[in-house]
This record gives structure tokens, C-alpha cells and sequence, in this order.
């Protein structure tokens, strides 16, 4: 178990990324998950979508609770610092570390469990914040690690592997995101990389507060008949508003679209996220509308995917809180100490 | 008016410069600003004063009072008992005129008669109509109950012949540019001062120019705090309201918006968080400090407790932060208001599992300072919390204390942070590793180098280079080097103070914190009846060698704290393997500062059990 490190066998054929990485270089340690977890998808997911966006891995700081879905950081980007928290508490320390260097790329995964059950306040308060973040959740509906306790996204109805019936209502993270005023809100499905990849990179390239709810069934405690949170029930009543297609501004745009499918959202780094309209009357840009959308098709039984809400003229933390560009762990105490003659003005004010 | 009581003659209490004061007033009255003027007034004539505020949990409506030690020797403890009571509030007029002493005087507002039966025949009673004068001055009923205040103070400067031009300077500069209110202030003290002069008999009291407060300062242990954290580099704070210590994030942000602004772009160098709760505020500086900021929160006890998982994260993941409890009344809500030293434990041993943390107790808002700008530096040497326990005796009250000092060749010690050079170098790289011997491994701040030097942090045990380990000897290794740093830590932290009487006495005594003014003059105290005892102030925990060794070197020792279950004894019992019948416990917690009179009574009767038994028969 413990000293599992990867070998690192470089396939010759393994293309770089335009600033020389591999794909690989992106992976972090084995996964010590079940196998077919869906969490590990999300993490191929990840690694798929920084490689892609040409991201310096040591750049990013990946942050967790606790949880089988907050062990998955050391699982992708090796070379980043990480952080495995306390369950549930993850939003602040990551608030607390995009305070200390806002040029770091803030990656925090989380459970359901970790976020809608232990973690409700600091999700909610992290977001009302507008911290720069991507902030995903890997939604299975159950507590993997305690073994499959429902979570408070449980739906109501919904039955446990042991044959227990919730009878809670269920929290919908992606409802309150866009109600806390997120700028960034998604869902998807660990089955679905193609549509999940866009749908990261869309996230990583917005400056305010990214979150992506990620239906990441648990096959060990809640892939049954019965459950809403199966690779089965999802696929079945999966309904994509939207697809997604990152478009980098380096690169040139050589998809065509049939006319008004599309819209173009230009992102706070000049690149582009191109929406392509599944569903006619669905909109991305009206935040009340979307939530609206999401609830009625969530009564239905039906569990909308895609970019639900987009603001690129978002503001994030930094900027309410007006601080310095550089970052301030960078400051010595020769700007941040006043120094011994106004501390004798100081003294003076105080006789 | 004066005349419903028929006084008995008897002494009179005749004091210069060395009485008690008390205010007895109703929260919300206006009279705060008013006994802050007295004091300061008496201050500005060289003579030492201490006040303390003792104030309910509320905005408006119920008792509050303001004492006020005058002390030309510079006592700046609570004494104990009350020379002159200035009785303005009808609701606590019995335990307040029970409080003076013998011989002592009753200033009150006589517009309404009293029965005699609502006296005392052993006290002096002046009797001033305060709301009469005022109801025939003022139209407006704010300005009665406003001036009220000030028409007493003018009184009290004619008894007690406290210097009127100082109390109109301080006027001048608390209205500066707004003439009217100053004009009307001066008016009402004019008045308070006609009166006084024309129908109040002198007193017994007097405070007379002296040159004893030197270069001393006067403010409160929050702000010296919060002064510190900006000498110190705080850049982060996150906090969450609280009595006693919300008033230190808020001087906190007071003071970077005058000096933390960058004068060039006008961005702030700082960034300040109201959190949702205080396992936020934790969190929010768990992650700044692993980040590479100076991160601090400030709290009291409800807060503490919130914070514990998080604290034992930090212990365990070895992260710099820093924690200012001011403590108060526990346990639950307790007494939000009312001071005490009761957190001690419960930061000292915060969070589960084996862990210890460092204290810092600092004795008054010098220390406050001091301690704050080191704790920053403590934090990023030995990568753990950092604890300041201060309390609302020291946090809420303006003190007279020494001046505050840096030296601009004062540099931060960031501690053993791996730079990317030495990275590149090739140098071995292992976050838990104890390359020293010291106990203290290096670190690496988030985004340092492409290729080296990342780890992953996390609360479960690890190996020394930080890779994930559940093998016995792995984890026992890290214990042990938590132990090793806290040794380390015994010599980085603040040393204890010891005044000794070379070798004349057989016991000692071990204090700390707020107890420590009045501990000062009860040594003088007990020294006067032919009582000596060698004096230990304790500074930081973990306790330096030099502790243990007081405690050896005497027969017994007294520990005095304002808790009930001796907290700091404990630790001292616990750390040093003593016997515990050498530790004496002398105990005072009922939410009051603790006074000299009843330091010195305590020791005194275990010193002299038999006098003791006498005295009280
Ligand atoms: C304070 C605290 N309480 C309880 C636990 C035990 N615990 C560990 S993980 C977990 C639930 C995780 O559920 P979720 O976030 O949904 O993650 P999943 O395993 O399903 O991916 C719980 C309750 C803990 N680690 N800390
Ligand atoms: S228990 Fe469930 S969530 Fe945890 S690793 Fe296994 S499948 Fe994934
Ligand atoms: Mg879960």
C-alpha cells in the first residue's frame, strides 16, 4: 500500500503539450480506489484537461476534505502541492491559500459527503465569495470511504444497497451554486469525458468561483437498481442542455456549426468556450431562467448535464478585496513593516 | 441636601494619589467617555491610573461599572474595595455602597430623597441634584442624560482638585473641528464645578501633580495586539466576531488601511476576512500559512473549541498559524464579559490525539505587542500553532504601559523554507525529515520549482518525505520529532521572569498573565508583614528548564490564576512529574480581575495559618 510510485515508462509516442509536457507528466500515483470507481475518471479528466490547456503543473494547488473522492488528488498532478484536509473544510483552507498567492491555480475536489452533508457551510460561504477556484464535487450520493451512508444528495426515495429507503430531500448542489452566485456552474457525468473535459477547462480558465457537480458513481456502495446515483439510472436519464467545445485562442477555430446553435463565451484569458444548444430553450447566460430549467427537469426525474450558468465578466475575491498583484506570501517586511519611526508616532497618539 | 442622613463622625480615609474610584453606572448612559476623561485627566498630571471596564453582555439598559485605580507608587492592578463610589445607578446601589470602605465616600445624584435606611453610618455622603441642575439646564433629554456625565466630572475635579485645564485639553482634542460640542462640554463641566465649589464639603482624597508616568503609553491589550500583528507581518486574517477579541480584528483592519496600503497602486497588502464561523477562520489561516503567508485569527474560548480539529491539522501537518484567544468567562457562554486565565488547557492540549502547542501569556498590551510580532516568527520557525492567550482584563482595558519599541534591523524569520535554488541545486528534499536534529524539517511553499520539491499534506502519517504511511515505525518516527521540536521550542519562546530575594525566602510563587500587576503589589503587601517569596512569571509554554529548577529550589510554591481548577498547575505537574502537594493553587475566577488585596490574603493565610484563624476570629 504505501510506497506505491508509478514507473515512469515514457511511451516514445506520447505527444507533448506545447510547453514540452506529456500527457503523463500530469499523473499523479496509482489510485488505490476500486476499480471503476467514477471518481478515477474524473481524475483522467482532470490530467486530460491541464495537459490540454498547457497548464505548469507545479502551478497548481489541488486541495481536498476527506473522503474516497478528497484521496484523489494525490492520484493526478504529481508535481503540484497538495492538500488533504479535515472533512468538510476544505472551501476555507482553500480561500486561506488563494489569499496567500493569487497566481496559483486553485483545484478543489470534494465529496458530496464532504460538501452538501459535513461541508454545507464553507461550500456555500466559499462561493458567496467569488474565490478563484474550480471546485468540483464528486457526486455519488453516499459516503464511499465510511461505506455508503447516504449523503445529504441523496434523492428522496432513493434506496441503499442494504434495501434503506432516504427519506430526506435531497440537496442540489448545482441550484445553490447558481443561487450563492457562482460564476461558473456545471454538471457532469464520470461516464462522459468528452463532455466533461470542456466542461473542466471552461472551469480552469474562468477567474472567479468554477463549480462542477460530477454524477461519479460509487460501484462498491451505490450502483444498484433503485439508486438515482447508478452508471445505469444516470445514462438513462441524463439530459445534456448543452455541449461544451474549449476553443484556445492560440488555436484556429475550424469546426463548423450550423447557425444559431451556437454561442461563443469569451473568458477573462481570451479564450473561448463554444456552446453548442442541445435543448432549444435553454439558456446559460440567465441565471434565474437555468435554475429554473435545472428544477423543473429535476422533478421529472431527469438530471440536466452541461454548462448551466456562465458569467466571463465575473470578479473574484481579490479583486473585492482589492489587494496587490504580487502576491502577498511574496512580501518582506519591507513592505509590510511600518517601521520604528511611526510606531514612536504611534506611541505618541496613545499618551 | 445632603442632610437626610444623619452622619456619625468618624475617620475619614485621607489619601494622595493612592485611592480607588468606582462608577456605578447603566450600559448605554453616555458615561463611558466621561470616566475615560477622568482617568485620562488624572494621567495627564503624572500620576498613574488603571481602569477597568466591567460591563455586561449587552447594548443597553443594565449595570456597568468603571474602576479606577489611582496609584502615584504605578500599581496597576486591581487593589481591592473602593475609597470613593460614584453611585449613579439606582439598580445596583446596595452592593454598590456595601463595596466602600470604611470611612470612605458616596458621591450620588440627590434630586430624588432617599431614606436613610438606603446609607451607611460609617461612609461620607455627598449628595450633588445632577438631574435637577440638568433638567433645569437642558430642553433636549439627550443632552440631560449626556451631560449628566460630564457635570459629575466636573464635581469630582473640584473634590478631588483634578487639574480642570487638563480635562478642557483633552476636550480640545476629542472635539477637534467640532466647536459646538466642545463649547457645550466645557459648559457642562463648568457647571458640575460652580456647584461642587459652592455646596459640596471638601473630601479626603486628592490627586496631586506628580511625574511618574514618564514616557508610558495608554491603550488597551487589543489594539497592542493588533499593532503587533502588522509589525509582525500578518497578512491574512480571519476571524469571527467575539467578545473579547472582536475589537482586535477591527484595529487590525484600522491600522492596515493607514499603513498596509501600497502607496503607489493603492492595493492593500493585507486581506481581511469576516468568516462564516471560526472552523472558517482556522481553516482560511491553515491555508494561508501553508501557503506562505503570515495568517492569524483572533477568538475566546466558544471559538477555541470550534477550532480544534483543525488546530491538531495543523500540529500534525506542521503548519505555521497563529491563534490570539483573549480569554474570558467560560465554560459555554460562561461570562462573556468577565476575564479569566480558563483557556489554558484547553489551547495548551487542543484536538485530539498527542498533541501539545505553544503558549505565549503575555503580562499587559507591551506584551501584547511583543508577543503578537513574535508569534508570527515562532509560527514559521517551528511550523505549529502559535497561541498569544491574553484576556479581556488585558484586551478591553486601556493600560499604562511601557512604550512600544522595533528595531528597524528586525528582520522576519521565516524558518527552514527550501528555496527553488536549492531545489535546482539538488538539494534532498524530505517535508518530514529532521536534517538538524533540531526536530524542525524544511518546507516548500506551492508553486517553488517544475520538477522538485512538491509534496502532498495531509493530517494521516507519512514517511519523512511526506509520502503516505501507515507503518508504525514511520509514525512513531514523526512523534518523536515533534517532540524533539518541542524541545527546541523551550528555548525560542519568551523566558520566565524571576524576581528572587537571594535566597531569603523558603516559598516561591508562580503567576502569569493579568495576574501579574497585582501580584506586584502583593508581594509589597505581604512583604510588610515580614512575608518574602521569591517570584516566578511565567511567559510561554513549553515551560524552560528554569521553571522546574523555581520549583525545586523551593519548599513550596504558590500558583495563582484566575481559574478554577488551577490550569496552569496542571501543566506544571504534567510537564515537570512534581508532586502536587508542593504546588499550592490559589485561585480566583468569580469573572473580576483578581486584586492584590486578595493575592496577599491568600498567601498570607497559608503562610501564617494561625494568625489567619485569629484575624477571622
Ligand atoms: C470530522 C469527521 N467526521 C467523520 C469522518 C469520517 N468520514 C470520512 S470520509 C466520510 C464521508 C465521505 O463522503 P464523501 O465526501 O461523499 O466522499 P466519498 O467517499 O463518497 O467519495 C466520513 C463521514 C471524518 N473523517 N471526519
Ligand atoms: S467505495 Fe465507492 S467511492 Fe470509494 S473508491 Fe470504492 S467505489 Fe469509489
Ligand atoms: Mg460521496
Amino acid at each position: 500500500m504505501t510506497y506505491i510510485a508509478k514507473p515512469k515508462l515514457h511511451h516514445p509516442t506520447l505527444a507533448c503539450n506545447a510547453i514540452g509536457f506529456r500527457r503523463r507528466d500530469y499523473e499523479g500515483k496509482i489510485s488505490t480506489l476500486c476499480a471503476g470507481c467514477g471518481h478515477d475518471s474524473i481524475s483522467a479528466a482532470i490530467i486530460q484537461a491541464c495537459w490540454e490547456l498547457d497548464i505548469e503543473p507545479h502551478r497548481v494547488a489541488k486541495l481536498s476534505g476527506i473522503g474516497c473522492s478528497s484521496k484523489t488528488p494525490d492520484y493526478f498532478l504529481g508535481q503540484s502541492h497538495g492538500f488533504n484536509t479535515v472533512h468538510g473544510r476544505m472551501p476555507s483552507v482553500l480561500t486561506g491559500a488563494n489569499l496567500a498567492n493569487r497566481d496559483l491555480l486553485y483545484l478543489g475536489v470534494s465529496g458530496d459527503g464532504d460538501s452538501a452533508s459535513i461541508g454545507i457551510g464553507q461550500f456555500v460561504h466559499a462561493i458567496r465569495r467569488g474565490v478563484n477556484m474550480v471546485y468540483i464535487v464528486e457526486n455519488n450520493g453516499v459516503y464511499g470511504l465510511t461505506k455508503g451512508q447516504f449523503s445529504a444528495t441523496a434523492d428522496q426515495g432513493s434506496k441503499s444497497k442494504k434495501g434503506v429507503v432516504n427519506s430526506d430531500s435531497p440537496l442540489d448542489l448545482v441550484g445553490l451554486a447558481m443561487q450563492l452566485g457562482a460564476t461558473y456552474v456545471a454538471r457532469g457525468f464520470s461516464g462522459d469525458k468528452k463532455q466533461l473535459v470542456p466542461l473542466i477547462k471552461g472551469a480552469i480558465t474562468h477567474k472567479g468561483a468554477a463549480f462542477i457537480d460530477v454524477i461519479s458513481p460509487c460501484v462498491a456502495f451505490n450502483n444498484h437498481a433503485g439508486s438515482t446515483k447508478s452508471y445505469e439510472y444516470v445514462r438513462e436519464h441524463n439530459e445534456a442542455v448543452n455541449r461544451l467545445d474549449f476553443i484556445d485562442v492560440r488555436a484556429e477555430i475550424t469546426v463548423d456549426y450550423a447557425e444559431g446553435e451556437i454561442v461563443d463565451v469569451t473568458q477573462h484569458d481570451g479564450s473561448i468556450v463554444r456552446l453548442r444548444k442541445l435543448s432549444a430553450d435553454f439558456n446559460a447566460h440567465d441565471r434565474v431562467k437555468a435554475m429554473n430549467y435545472v428544477h423543473a427537469a429535476q422533478a421529472k426525474g431527469e438530471v440536466v448535464t452541461g454548462l448551466l450558468y456562465v458569467d466571463p465578466d465575473a470578479h473574484d475575491l481579490h479583486e473585492h478585496f482589492n489587494t496587490t498583484e504580487v502576491p502577498i506570501n511574496r512580501l518582506g517586511a519591507q513592505e509590510l513593516n511600518p517601521g520604528a519611526e511611526t510606531l514612536a508616532k504611534i506611541n505618541n497618539s496613545l499618551r | 441636601m445632603n442632610a437626610q442622613v444623619e452622619t456619625k463622625p468618624h475617620p475619614r480615609i485621607e489619601a494622595t494619589n493612592d485611592f480607588v474610584v468606582k462608577f456605578a453606572n447603566v450600559n448605554g448612559s453616555g458615561s463611558a467617555s466621561a470616566n475615560e476623561l477622568f482617568a485620562r485627566a488624572i494621567l495627564r498630571m503624572g500620576v498613574p491610573v488603571s481602569p477597568r471596564n466591567i460591563f455586561p453582555s449587552n447594548i443597553q439598559g443594565l449595570p456597568t461599572w468603571y474602576e479606577v485605580r489611582i496609584s502615584e507608587r504605578g500599581w496597576l492592578g486591581r487593589r481591592g474595595g473602593v475609597d470613593l463610589m460614584v453611585a449613579m445607578n439606582p439598580q445596583t446601589w446596595d452592593a454598590d455602597l456595601k463595596e466602600i470602605e470604611p470611612g470612605g465616600y458616596l458621591f450620588y445624584d440627590s434630586t430624588r430623597p432617599l431614606p436613610a435606611s438606603k446609607f451607611r453610618d460609617d461612609i461620607h455622603v455627598i449628595g450633588m441634584p445632577l438631574t435637577a441642575i440638568c433638567n433645569r439646564t437642558y430642553a433636549d433629554a439627550r443632552q440631560r442624560q449626556l451631560f449628566k456625565n460630564i457635570m459629575y466630572l466636573g464635581a469630582l475635579s473640584i473634590l478631588l482638585d483634578i487639574d480642570a485645564r487638563e480635562i478642557k485639553r483633552l476636550f480640545a482634542e476629542q472635539y477637534k473641528g467640532k466647536e459646538k460640542l466642545l463649547d457645550s462640554n466645557v459648559q457642562a463641566l463648568e457647571l458640575g464645578r460652580e456647584y461642587a465649589a459652592q455646596h459640596l464639603d471638601p473630601i479626603g482624597l486628592h490627586v496631586q501633580r506628580a511625574d511618574n508616568v514618564g514616557d508610558k503609553i495608554f491603550v488597551d491589550g487589543n489594539v497592542a495586539a493588533a499593532l503587533g500583528c502588522v509589525y509582525g507581518g500578518a497578512t491574512v486574517c480571519a476571524w469571527y466576531p467575539i467578545t473579547p477579541s472582536s475589537s482586535l480584528a477591527e484595529a487590525f483592519q484600522k491600522y492596515c488601511m493607514k499603513y498596509r496600503v501600497d502607496p503607489e497602486t493603492g492595493r492593500n497588502r493585507f486581506a481581511i476576512v469576516q468568516a462564516e464561523d471560526e472552523i472558517a477562520s482556522i481553516g482560511m489561516c491553515v491555508g494561508a500559512g501553508w501557503n506562505g503567508a503570515r495568517a492569524f485569527t483572533t477568538t475566546a474560548g466558544p471559538g477555541i473549541s470550534l477550532m480544534n480539529e483543525f488546530i491538531g491539522l495543523a500540529y500534525f501537518a506542521e503548519i505555521p498559524v497563529t491563534i490570539i484567544d483573549v480569554q474570558r468567562g467560560g465554560p459555554s457562554t460562561g461570562m462573556p464579559t468577565r476575564t479569566q486565565q480558563s483557556d489554558v488547557l484547553a489551547c495548551a492540549y487542543a484536538s485530539h490525539g498527542d498533541t501539545k502547542h505553544v503558549l505565549l501569556l503575555p503580562e499587559d498590551p507591551h506584551e501584547c505587542f511583543e508577543f503578537s510580532a513574535q508569534a508570527f516568527d515562532l509560527a514559521d520557525r517551528l511550523q505549529t500553532p502559535i497561541f498569544v492567550l491574553t484576556d479581556l482584563d488585558i484586551g478591553m482595558n486601556q493600560r499604562l504601559t511601557a512604550p512600544f519599541a522595533w528595531n528597524d534591523a528586525r528582520d522576519y524569520d521565516r524558518g527552514k523554507v527550501m528555496t527553488a535554488a536549492e531545489l535546482e541545486a539538488g538539494k534532498d528534499f524530505g517535508r518530514y525529515k529532521d536534517v538538524d536534529g533540531d526536530g524542525i524539517p524544511y518546507r516548500t511553499y506551492p508553486g517553488t520549482h517544475a520538477e522538485r520539491g512538491a509534496y502532498f499534506t495531509r493530517g494521516t502519517s507519512r514517511d519523512p518525505y511526506a509520502r503516505y504511511s501507515e507503518r508504525g515505525p514511520d509514525y512513531v518516527y514523526n512523534m518523536e520529532r515533534l517532540l524533539r521540536k518541542w524541545d527546541t521550542a523551550k528555548s525560542l519562546v519568551p523566558q520566565p521572569i524571576l524576581r528572587g530575594t537571594g535566597g531569603e525566602a523558603h516559598d516561591g510563587v508562580i503567576y502569569y498573565g493579568s495576574t501579574s500587576p497585582s501580584m506586584s503589589e502583593a508581594i509589597e503587601l505581604l512583604g510588610k508583614q515580614s512575608l518574602v517569596l521569591d517570584t516566578l512569571r511565567v511567559r510561554a509554554f513549553p515551560f524552560p528548564d528554569s521553571v522546574g529548577e523555581f520549583i525545586r529550589q523551593h519548599e513550596r510554591v504558590f500558583v495563582v490564576e484566575q481559574n478554577r481548577d488551577g490550569q496552569l498547575r496542571t501543566l506544571l505537574i504534567n510537564e515537570f512529574g512534581i508532586d502536587p502537594a508542593r504546588l499550592v493553587a490559589i485561585l480566583h475566577y468569580d469573572g473580576t480581575p483578581i486584586t492584590a488585596r486578595f493575592i496577599a490574603g491568600a498567601i498570607a493565610a497559608q503562610m501564617q495559618p494561625a494568625k489567619a484563624k485569629e484575624n477571622a476570629a
